[in-house]
């Protein structure tokens, strides 16, 4: 099924209680920044807030947007339409105009953009953002700046907390020197006491969220340091975007807790080296993003085989081949649960948002750990650089100890238990007996010895299946919203959860019966899905990846050769941009007609 | 590798036999085994914490027949693999063995990497100029000429040389040696054994089945030359001498080529851990956890 986007606008974000803000120019612009700085303030000021941003591949020079989503209650996605929007050139101004909804407002720097009549009851407010810093700081600046000046434009529009936002963008710039932090300010300063006389100023009322330990921060880092509660000391990588901000950050935090991150020559080096750290028993960590991941996947096969435990993250960006470096889709499903030679099981994990991202990565470290067996977290581009504000996770409750297991073992052990899940004695671990196993990829016996003994092969074939089939008996429910029962369940997994929540409500708030699904554990599924799904007319499955030659997404092919369910129907996207709301209505509605 | 400590234990042969090699019989590997049998014996390395890493091959099969802690990868990987565990266990002692088309091709940019990072391990080649386990094709030391299955009308590619290579990644220690001198082969493993950082040794270790004779020309037995290094003269620290060395026609000298002192990539890590963990003070983990979460609010 294809997307006819609904032409009429959105409802939400009518109030000054939730604002979307678009800021459209290029990525030297530092828009970037500005956009941070606001998240930022949000989460300090109790309001949600949800980010945006997509990136161009080349370093400098290339169209980049940022868009914030502020809110009082909470901020479920990045917002379908923009109730602001600034233009830093042209053809940001061309290009984005049309994401600002009816009545909406556009800030362009009269510097750089002819403005264009419309009809759309859009209020135009030119202001010359660069000669107006250069202005302000003085004549060497050039462009630089522009984006505080604009930051402080928007601080007195609606009236924002000024000396809390300006500390923000002082800690930014703490380190740097004198001149840049004065240059900062007084750019910040001119932008806030510009007349802006055309609008009201409109007040932004904060929300009632507990401001005390809320953090504002990216999947990415969320990621990074849930691997770090989960036990994960030692891991090795090779740069690929959006997956390297990743390694960088484990590069720099796991040395503080006694492990290392290594970049290493290649993907296929930083799969080997992390099973080499799993192997030696520590929890150990490989990334990438697709087409990395497909270098793994003979290594992921020898983890399986071997049965070692070892996390990889796949940072999903726009494929095939080099594909859509900077932009979202989900695409990795299938090659994340079967991209690997021969029957090669392994769990596959997705986390829903930024704040996901930590709990999914610990949930990752305890499954590899106690089935010893590789784990794929499949984040995705949007979910890696957006900003969030939530609650702080509490330790208390989610740490989990590092250990190294290096007891004796005694004349029971075997490497490969045909009765048990295998708990490897790692290299160090003295042997009672004086024997001493060699962990294999070529199919063994209980005690590692190679064997082609057919049954052995089905036996251990089985054994390898099975820890699946026990971790999805164990399995807690799965991420349950609205009605449950009715005319539809959406079924989703990864970022495409705070669309579909928030499509969900408003399809409940027109009187429709609608539930939805979300998983964390793509696989193994939990059992008695097809029981849930039983209790709707339609189930409709949001997935940002083709709807291939049967006309079904990844997640909905599964789901339908898993429960042979023929309601099942999906909605795919991939125009690398994550789904609007309204996107996912129509589509709804669409099925919901069909009775 | 670092000097080991004192063993609680003597390690015998019958200790370290495991599984009987599945080689045929005469294959040089034989004698690459007992070799290392006969130095890790005595050198008196801890029975568990001597490791055994392979990728794919008949040389690679070497973890089976060694009652070691093991570990058998795929194919071209063992060095990467290797690496994780020299630098997550510092404590234990890490051997590679595998063959030329694991080491030098499927695996080749792995061992540049391996030597430019300096990282604490030994690693055998069992080079005999051909694929074995796969049955006879070409291999990337195969001579220019020799008839194998995938060159029927003689290799035409030139062959790569395996110790300049080295010399050019910036390998600290490298020697070259004979499977069928096993005095010189015990020495060189010890020696490499003994190195702190990345060694290598170039075995020439002929596969009886498809390659016999390969290596008679370095055999004084076969009425070869087993001509060696003359360390008195040689600079063992110079790269230059090393690709001289490394550039004579076959047979060539055997011994160490290259021996060099640099701090390896385990001391580069461990000194970051001592300084970041310097710097943490007397946090807990779980502490250090909340400071990072608290400069994000
Ligand atoms: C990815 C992959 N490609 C190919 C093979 C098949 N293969 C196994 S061993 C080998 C060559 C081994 O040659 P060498 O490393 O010289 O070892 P030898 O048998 O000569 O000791 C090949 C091509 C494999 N196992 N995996
Ligand atoms: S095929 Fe060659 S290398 Fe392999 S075991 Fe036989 S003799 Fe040795
Ligand atoms: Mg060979």
């Amino acid at each position: 099924m294809s997307i006819t986007p609904s032409p009429t606008r959105d409802e939400q974000c009518e109030s000054l209680r939730n604002a979307v803000i678009r800021f459209a120019g290029h990525s030297q612009d530092g828009i970037q920044s500005i956009g941070a700085f606001l998240a930022q303030l949000a989460g300090t000021t109790a309001q949600d807030v949800m980010t945006y941003m997509t990136i161009p591949s080349t370093i400098s020079g290339g169209p980049s947007i940022f868009q914030v989503h502020l809110g009082s209650g909470k901020v479920l996605h990045p917002g379908d339409e923009a109730d602001t929007l600034v233009a830093f050139y042209q053809d940001s101004y061309d290009n984005h105009l049309k994401s600002l909804r009816d009545g909406g407002i556009c800030f362009y720097d009269s510097d750089n953009v002819e403005e264009v009549k419309d009809e759309r009851g859009i209020i135009h407010i030119g202001v010359p953002f660069t000669t107006a810093t250069i202005e302000a700081i003085g004549g060497t600046a050039k462009s630089r700046g522009k984006n505080l000046f604009v930051l402080g434009v928007l601080c007195s529009v609606y009236q924002l907390d000024r000396e809390k936002l300006f500390a923000i963008v002082a800690k930014k710039f703490g380190g740097k020197s004198e001149d840049i932090l004065r240059n900062a300010q007084l750019a910040f300063d001119a932008g806030a006491a510009w007349p802006v006389h055309d609008i009201e100023h409109m007040p932004f009322v904060p929300g009632e969220n507990s401001a005390e330990k809320r953090l504002s921060t990216d999947g990415n880092t969320m990621l990074s340091l849930g691997l770090i509660a989960g036990g994960c000391r030692f891991g090795a990588g090779y740069p690929i975007t959006p997956w390297s901000t990743i390694m960088e950050m484990l590069r720099v935090e796991l040395p503080k807790y006694g492990g290392m991150f290594i970049q290493v020559e290649d993907e296929l080096a930083a799969v080997s080296m992390a099973i080499g750290a799993a192997y030696s028993g520590h929890l150990a960590i490989t990334g990438s993003s697709g087409p990395g991941l497909s270098l793994k996947s003979e290594a992921i096969g020898y983890a399986t085989m071997a049965e070692l435990p070892l996390i990889v993250c796949n940072i999903q960006r726009g494929g095939p081949s080099t594909g859509l470096p900077t932009s979202v889709e989900q695409s990795d499903l299938l090659q994340a649960i079967y991209g690997s030679h021969g029957d090669s099981p392994r769990v596959v994990l997705a986390p829903r948002d930024v704040e996901d991202c930590f709990y999914t990565a610990i949930e990752a470290c305890r499954i590899a750990r106690e089935y010893s067996t590789p784990v794929i977290i499949l984040s995705d581009q949007a979910i890696a650089t957006r900003i969030e504000a939530f609650e702080e996770p509490d330790l208390e409750k989610h740490w989990r100890e590092p250990t190294l297991d290096l007891n004796e073992r005694g004349a029971d052990f075997k490497p490969y238990p045909l009765d048990a899940i295998t708990q490897h004695s790692a290299p160090g671990s003295r042997s009672s007996e004086g024997k001493y196993p060699v962990v294999t990829g070529l199919e063994h016996d209980e005690w590692g010895h190679p064997s082609a003994n057919p049954k052995m092969h089905a036996d251990m074939t089985a054994k390898r299946r099975n820890k699946l089939v026990k971790l999805a008996n164990s399995l807690p429910s799965p991420d349950f919203y609205g009605d449950e029962q009715g005319e539809l369940l959406f079924v989703g997994w990864g970022s495409t959860y705070g669309p579909i929540k928030e499509a969900t409500d408003r399809l409940r708030a027109e009187g429709h019966k609608v539930g939805s699904l979300h998983l964390r554990h793509v696989h193994p599924l939990r059992n008695g899905l097809d029981q849930i799904f039983d209790h709707y007319t339609h189930i409709l499955v949001p997935e940002m990846n083709d709807e291939g030659p049967y006309g079904h997404g990844q997640l909905a092919t599964l789901l339908r050769s898993v429960t042979c369910n023929p309601a099942i129907q999906s909605v795919n996207k991939v125009e690398g941009i994550t789904f609007r709301v309204r996107e996912l209505i129509s589509a709804a509605e669409k099925l919901m007609a069909q009775g | 590798m670092s000097e080991p400590a004192a063993a609680p234990e003597r390690l015998t042969k019958k200790m370290l036999k495991a599984d009987h090699p599945t080689w045929c019989p005469g294959c040089g590997d034989f004698a690459v085994l007992a070799s290392f049998f006969n130095v890790v014996q005595k050198l008196g390395i801890p029975h568990e914490k001597i490791v055994c890493v392979a990728g794919i091959g008949c040389s690679s099969r070497f973890p089976y027949f060694v009652n070691t802690h093991g570990i058998h990868f795929i194919h071209g990987r063992a060095v990467p693999l290797a690496t994780g565990i020299s630098l997550s266990r510092p404590d234990l002692h890490v051997f590679v063995f595998g063959g030329d088309g694991d080491g030098y091709s499927i695996g080749g940019n792995h061992l540049n990497h391996a030597a430019r990072k300096n990282v604490n391990l030994s690693y055998v080649i069992m080079d005999n100029f051909v694929y074995g386990l796969t049955k006879n094709q070409t291999s990337p030391t195969t001579p220019i000429g020799r008839k194998s299955k995938t060159d029927p009308r003689g290799a035409i590619d030139q062959p790569i040389n395996p110790m300049s290579q080295l010399v050019a990644s910036g390998a600290t220690f490298i020697a070259r040696t004979h499977a069928a001198q096993v005095k010189h082969m015990n020495e060189m493993f010890e020696r490499a054994i003994l190195h702190p950082g990345f060694a290598v040794v170039e075995t020439l270790s002929e596969c009886t089945m498809f390659y016999p004779g390969a290596f008679d020309d370095g055999n004084p037995r076969k009425g070869g030359k087993f001509d060696l290094v003359d360390e008195k003269t040689q600079d063992m620290e110079s790269n230059l001498a090393a690709l001289e060395l490394a550039e004579l026609e076959a047979p060539g000298k055997f011994g160490v080529f290259l021996e060099k002192q640099r701090p390896t990539k385990n001391e580069g890590e461990r000194a970051w851990i001592a300084d970041a963990q310097a710097k943490a003070a007397d946090l807990s983990e779980k502490d250090l956890l909340r400071q990072r979460f608290a400069a994000m609010r």
